[in-house]
C-alpha cells in the first residue's frame, strides 16, 4: 500500500463557503438567497419546521400525508395545476418529510422563478379555502400505496418501525416511523388537515431558500410581492429536548417476514445532529462498514464470507440519534455465530482503537461528500436551509466539514466504548414460521 | 392591504417605484406571465482519437475542483457467449478486485484514501468504469482508474467470493415482486433466443458454471480501445487531458471485436395476462410490455413526446389517472427503452392488490386513448417540459458526463443537444398520433403481473382483456 502514501492528501482540499444573504419578512418568513450563475436555472427550497416528531398520538404519518396534500392546489391553483404549470415551465418539483422538518422544492429555468414563488406563496397563504375531504382521501390512498411500496411489500421493510417502537418510549417523538401506520392514516380527518396547517404552516415557521441564476434585488421584490401579504401565524412551540434514552439491558426482538434469509439489526441510542460526538460516530460507522477494508466487511464479508452484506450508520436528528449495524448472514449461517463475530469486531475497536489510515480514509470520504453536496443549486439551497435550522446559521458548511477533520483516533475509540459498549436493541427478521432462527440472549455470547 | 403596506415600508431599500405599484395592484388569481426562457448554450464537446482507436470526449466545467471520467466500452450483457449469462456483469464487477500491481484490498484502500468514487458496471450493450475525483488527486486517481481498466488480473479467490455473493443475490431476488417482474417480462416478450430475453445478472445455473477463463476471454474480446470512448468532464482542459490519457491509455492494445447479432424478436401474439404468483403480496407489480424501437429510430423525438404525454412525467396520463385520480398506486409510468436493436416499451406501476383488476382496466384505457389525437395544450405542455428541462440536465460534472454517454454509444452528432429543442419543437399532433398507433397496440401486449394469485386471478379473469397464463419468474409456463 506504499504506492499511494506520497499522493496529495485529500486534507489539502477545503470545502468552499456558500455565500448567502439572509433576511426576515415582517410576517416572520426567513429568506436565504445564494447567487450562482453557472447554469441558467434556479432552485426554490422551502422548509417548514414541522415533521413526524410533532404528530399527535393516533395520527402517525400525518406530517407526511399533509406534505402530499400541499400539492393538491390552493385558492388560486386548481387541483392538478400546481404540477401542470410547473411542468409546462420546464420545472422539476417535489417535497419530503422527516422526523424534524418538511421541505418542498422546485428547480426551474431562471425565467420561471416567479411562477414557483407564486405557487409556493399561494399554498402557504391560501391552502384552506379550497381544501376538502376528497383531496385528503385521494392522497391518503396514494400514501398508503407509498407505504406498501416502501415498507409492507419490501423484504425487511417493517424492521425500522419495529426497532423504533422498542428503542424509544411511546411518548418519544421518534418512536413511530415518518410514513405512519395504516390505521392512523385511515383515521386522519379534514379537521386534522386544517388544524395542522393553522398550527405549523405559517410564514413564521418556514424558511425560503433561493439558489441559482437570479438577480437578488428582483428576487427580493418578488418574495415581498407574493409572500408579504401572508399573515403571521401563532407562535409555534415545539419540543426542544427529549429525555435521554436508556436501555437497561440488551433487548432481543423477532419479526417474521416474507424473506429467504434472516437479517440482524443492532441499534444503540446515541446523540443528536452536531452534538460533540456526532462526527466521531459518523467516522466510526465508516471504519466499521464503509468498504472492503472496514472492520466488519473485511472480517465477515471478505475474509470469512459468512455474511452477504453489512451496513453501519449514525443517524442523527434534531433531538437525538441512534447508531445501527445490520448484517445479512449467508444461507445456512446461524445468527449466534455471526453475532459473536460482530461483537468481537466492536470489542476490538473499544480495546485497541483504530489506525491512523482508517481514520484518514474515513475523513477523506467525508470531505469528498461535501463537495458533491454543493455541486447543484438544489443541493446548496437545501444545505443552507438545513444549516439554518439545525445549526442556527446558514453559514455552516465549512464548520460542518471541519468537524470531521478534528476527529482523532482516540475519539473514535471513545465513542465506540461510550455508545456501542452499552445495551442495545437486537432485532432478527426471520422467514415466516422460523422464529427459532432469531438471535436471543441465550444464543448470544453473554 | 395591511400586510401589503408593511411590505412596502419594510423592504423599501430595494423596491423600485415600479414594484411598489406592482405589489399593490397585481392579480394573485392568475399565474405570473414569464419572460422568455434563458438562451441555453451547452458546453462544447472536444473530441480526440488516440492512435490505438480510443475516442476521447472532453467538456470543460470549472465550477468546482472535481472531474468525472466514464470509460464506456461498447459491449455488455448481449455479448455474453451462449450459456454464459452473467459474464459481462461479473467481468465488470471483477475490475476492482485486483490488477497486475494492486490487490483487491489495496484498490479499496486507495479509493477511500483519495476520497474518490470508482465504480464498474455493465448493461445490455455497454460496460462502464466511472471515476469521480477531486482534481487535487487527479494523477493518482487516474493512475488507479487506468490500472483497474487495463490490467485486471481476475484473481481466482476474488472471483469465487463474488460468484457466491451473486448466487445469494439471485436467491434474494425472490423476496421482491418488482424484481421478479423485471426479470420475467423480458423473458416473456423476447423469448430465450433473443439477447434481450436474457438476464444480465445471469441465473443460478449460468453463474455457477462460470470460470475465470470465461471472464478473461470476455475481457480480451471486448475491452479494446477501438471499442471504447473515454468521457471526461470537469475542472480540466482538453490539452491537459489528452496528454494524461495518452500517458495512461496509450499502451492499450487494439483488438477485433465481434459485433453482436440480433435475431428478430418473436412476433407479438394477442394481449395476454402473464400472472406470476407472489403469495401475500401487498401490491401487484405491473409490467405491460411489447417490443419497441432501436435508438436509431427516425421516430425518436415523436416517441419521446408521445411517451411524455402517456407516462413520462408526473402529470402524464398514466400517473394522473392511476395515482392522482384513482389513488391505486404511488406512481405509474411508461418508457421506450431504446437500445442498438429494438428494446422494450413498458408501462409499469406497483398497484394495491385489491385494485389489480381496476388498474388493469385503467392501464388499457390509457394505452388505447393515446392512439387518438392529443389536445394541443397537452402536447404543448409535454414539449415545453422536455425543452425547458434541458439546462438542469447539464448542471454538474456527473450529469454532463452522463449526458454524453448516449452521444458516444449511438454515434449521435456532437451538436445533438444544441438541436434538441428544435427537434422537439418540430413534432406535430399528427406525428404523436402516428407513432402512438404504430408502436402502442393494445391488442398485442404482454401484461405481466406479479402478485397474490389467489386473490387477484379471479378478478383478472372477470376483466377479460385476454387469456391468463400462469408463469414463473423466468417466464416459463407453470404446469
Amino acid at each position: 500500500m506504499a504506492g499511494l502514501s506520497a499522493a496529495v492528501p485529500a486534507a489539502s482540499q477545503t470545502t468552499p463557503r456558500i455565500s448567502f444573504e439572509k433576511y426576515t419578512l415582517p410576517n416572520g418568513l426567513q429568506v436565504i438567497l445564494h447567487e450562482d450563475h453557472s447554469t441558467p436555472i434556479v432552485a426554490v427550497n422551502t422548509w417548514y419546521h414541522v415533521g413526524s416528531g410533532d404528530e399527535q398520538p393516533g395520527r402517525t404519518g400525518f406530517a407526511h400525508l399533509f406534505e402530499h396534500i400541499m400539492f393538491m392546489g390552493s385558492q388560486n391553483v386548481p387541483v392538478g395545476m400546481f404540477d401542470q404549470w410547473l411542468e409546462a415551465a420546464g420545472a422539476d418539483n417535489n417535497g419530503s418529510t422527516t422526523e424534524d422538518r418538511t421541505n418542498y422544492y422546485e428547480v426551474l429555468p431562471s425565467n420561471a422563478l416567479e411562477l414557483a414563488l407564486w405557487l409556493d406563496a399561494d399554498r402557504m397563504g391560501w391552502l384552506l379555502p379550497t381544501m376538502d375531504l376528497p383531496k385528503v382521501d385521494l392522497q391518503r390512498d396514494v400514501v398508503k400505496n407509498e407505504r406498501r411500496q416502501g415498507v409492507d411489500n419490501v423484504p425487511y421493510g417493517r424492521a425500522d418501525e419495529t426497532i423504533l417502537a422498542a428503542l424509544y418510549p411511546k411518548s418519544h417523538p421518534y418512536s413511530w416511523p415518518v410514513i405512519g401506520s395504516m390505521a392512523d392514516l385511515s383515521a386522519a380527518t379534514l379537521g386534522d388537515t386544517k388544524n395542522f396547517f393553522r398550527t405549523y404552516y405559517a410564514p413564521n415557521n418556514a424558511t425560503l431558500a433561493i439558489a441559482g441564476d437570479f438577480d437578488p434585488a428582483r428576487a427580493k421584490q418578488l418574495v415581498a410581492k407574493y409572500f408579504g401579504a401572508i399573515p403571521r401565524g401563532p407562535a409555534v412551540t415545539r419540543r426542544t429536548t427529549v429525555p435521554p434514552v436508556v436501555i437497561p439491558r440488551d433487548t432481543f426482538l423477532v419479526l417474521e417476514d416474507k424473506v429467504q434469509l434472516p437479517r440482524l439489526f443492532y441499534t444503540w441510542p446515541t446523540v443528536k445532529l452536531f452534538a460533540p460526538d456526532d462526527a466521531a460516530l459518523d467516522i466510526l460507522a465508516q471504519v466499521l462498514a464503509n468498504d472492503k477494508n472496514s472492520r466488519l466487511y473485511k472480517k465477515l464479508v471478505y475474509d470469512l464470507q459468512v455474511v452477504q452484506s453489512v451496513r453501519a450508520v449514525q443517524e442523527s436528528s434534531r433531538l437525538t440519534g441512534k447508531f445501527q449495524i445490520d448484517v445479512l448472514p449467508k444461507p445456512g449461517q446461524a445468527a449466534a455465530g455471526i453475532d459473536r463475530l460482530v461483537q468481537a469486531e466492536i470489542a476490538g475497536i473499544i480495546s485497541k482503537g483504530v489506525t491512523r489510515r482508517e481514520l484518514v480514509r474515513a475523513q477523506n470520504s467525508f470531505r469528498a461528500q461535501f463537495l458533491d453536496r454543493i455541486a447543484s443549486v438544489l443541493g446548496k439551497a437545501d444545505a443552507l436551509n438545513s444549516y439554518n435550522y439545525f445549526a442556527g446559521t446558514p453559514d455552516f458548511v465549512q464548520q460542518d466539514a471541519a468537524r470531521y477533520d478534528r476527529v482523532t483516533a482516540a475519539d473514535v475509540q471513545r465513542v465506540a466504548r461510550t455508545y456501542l459498549g452499552k445495551p442495545k436493541i437486537v432485532l432478527t427478521v426471520v422467514p415466516e414460521g422460523k422464529r427459532e432462527l432469531m438471535l436471543s440472549a441465550a444464543g448470544g455470547v453473554k | 392591504m395591511r400586510a401589503l403596506t408593511r411590505i412596502t415600508t419594510s423592504a423599501v431599500m430595494l423596491l423600485t417605484a415600479h414594484s411598489v405599484l406592482d405589489a399593490q395592484t397585481f392579480d394573485r388569481t392568475r399565474p405570473p406571465v414569464l419572460g422568455p426562457p434563458p438562451k441555453v448554450s451547452l458546453p462544447p464537446i472536444v473530441t480526440r482519437q488516440l492512435p490505438n482507436g480510443l475516442r476521447l470526449m472532453v467538456v470543460e466545467h470549472h465550477e468546482l475542483p472535481v472531474a468525472d471520467f466514464i470509460l464506456l466500452v461498447g459491449s455488455g450483457g448481449t455479448a455474453d457467449p451462449a450459456g454464459k449469462m452473467g459474464v459481462a456483469n461479473l467481468t465488470a464487477a471483477m475490475l476492482r478486485e485486483g490488477t497486475t500491481t494492486r490487490k483487491s484490498l489495496e484498490i479499496a484502500d486507495q479509493i477511500a484514501f483519495l476520497g474518490v468514487r470508482l465504480n464498474a458496471g455493465s448493461s445490455w450493450e455497454s460496460s462502464t468504469l466511472s471515476l469521480h475525483t477531486p482534481t487535487a488527486q487527479l494523477d493518482s486517481a487516474l493512475a488507479l482508474f487506468a490500472d483497474v481498466a487495463l490490467r485486471p488480473s481476475f484473481p481466482a479467490n476474488e472471483f469465487d467470493r463474488l460468484k457466491k455473493t451473486r448466487l445469494t443475490e439471485l436467491l434474494q431476488l425472490k423476496d421482491q415482486g418488482p424484481a421478479i417482474a423485471n426479470i420475467a417480462y423480458p423473458a416473456i416478450v423476447y423469448g430465450s433466443s433473443h439477447p434481450y430475453g436474457a438476464r444480465l445478472l445471469g441465473t443460478e445455473g449460468s453463474v455457477a458454471g462460470l470460470s475465470v477463463a470465461d471472464l478473461q476471454s470476455y475481457y480480451g474480446s471486448n475491452f479494446r480501445p477501438n471499442n471504447s470512448t473515454l468521457i471526461v468532464v470537469g475542472d480540466v482542459t482538453p490539452a491537459q487531458i489528452e496528454q494524461k490519457v495518452n500517458r495512461f491509455f496509450g499502451g492499450w492494445q487494439r483488438g477485433d471485436v465481434t459485433p453482436v447479432k440480433y435475431t428478430d424478436p418473436p412476433k407479438a401474439g394477442i394481449t395476454t395476462v402473464y400472472l406470476i404468483d407472489k403469495p401475500g403480496a401487498a401490491q401487484s407489480s405491473f409490467r405491460i410490455a411489447t417490443v419497441g424501437v432501436p435508438r436509431s429510430t427516425r421516430d425518436y423525438f415523436a416517441l419521446t413526446v408521445m411517451n411524455t404525454i402517456l407516462g413520462g412525467s408526473f402529470t402524464s396520463r398514466l400517473n394522473n389517472n392511476l395515482r392522482e385520480t384513482k389513488g391505486y398506486t404511488y406512481g405509474a409510468r411508461s418508457q421506450f427503452d431504446m437500445r442498438r436493436a429494438a428494446g422494450p416499451f413498458i408501462a409499469s406501476a406497483e398497484i394495491v392488490a385489491a385494485k389489480t383488476d381496476s388498474a388493469l382496466i385503467e392501464f388499457m384505457k390509457e394505452l388505447t386513448a393515446i392512439r387518438q389525437s392529443v389536445p394541443p395544450e397537452e402536447l404543448s405542455k409535454a414539449k415545453r417540459y422536455l425543452q425547458l428541462q434541458l439546462p438542469s440536465d447539464f448542471e454538474t460534472t456527473q450529469q454532463i458526463a452522463g449526458a454524453l454517454v448516449p452521444v458516444a454509444m449511438y454515434g449521435l452528432p456532437l451538436d445533438y443537444y444544441n438541436n434538441y429543442v428544435q427537434n422537439i419543437e418540430a413534432i406535430t399532433p399528427a406525428d404523436v398520433e402516428r407513432v402512438a398507433r404504430q408502436y402502442v397496440n393494445p391488442g398485442s401486449l404482454a401484461v405481466v403481473i406479479v402478485g397474490d394469485r389467489k386473490s387477484i386471478e379471479p378478478t383478472l379473469k372477470a376483466v377479460n382483456i385476454g387469456p391468463i397464463s400462469i408463469r414463473d419468474m423466468t417466464g416459463q409456463v407453470v404446469q
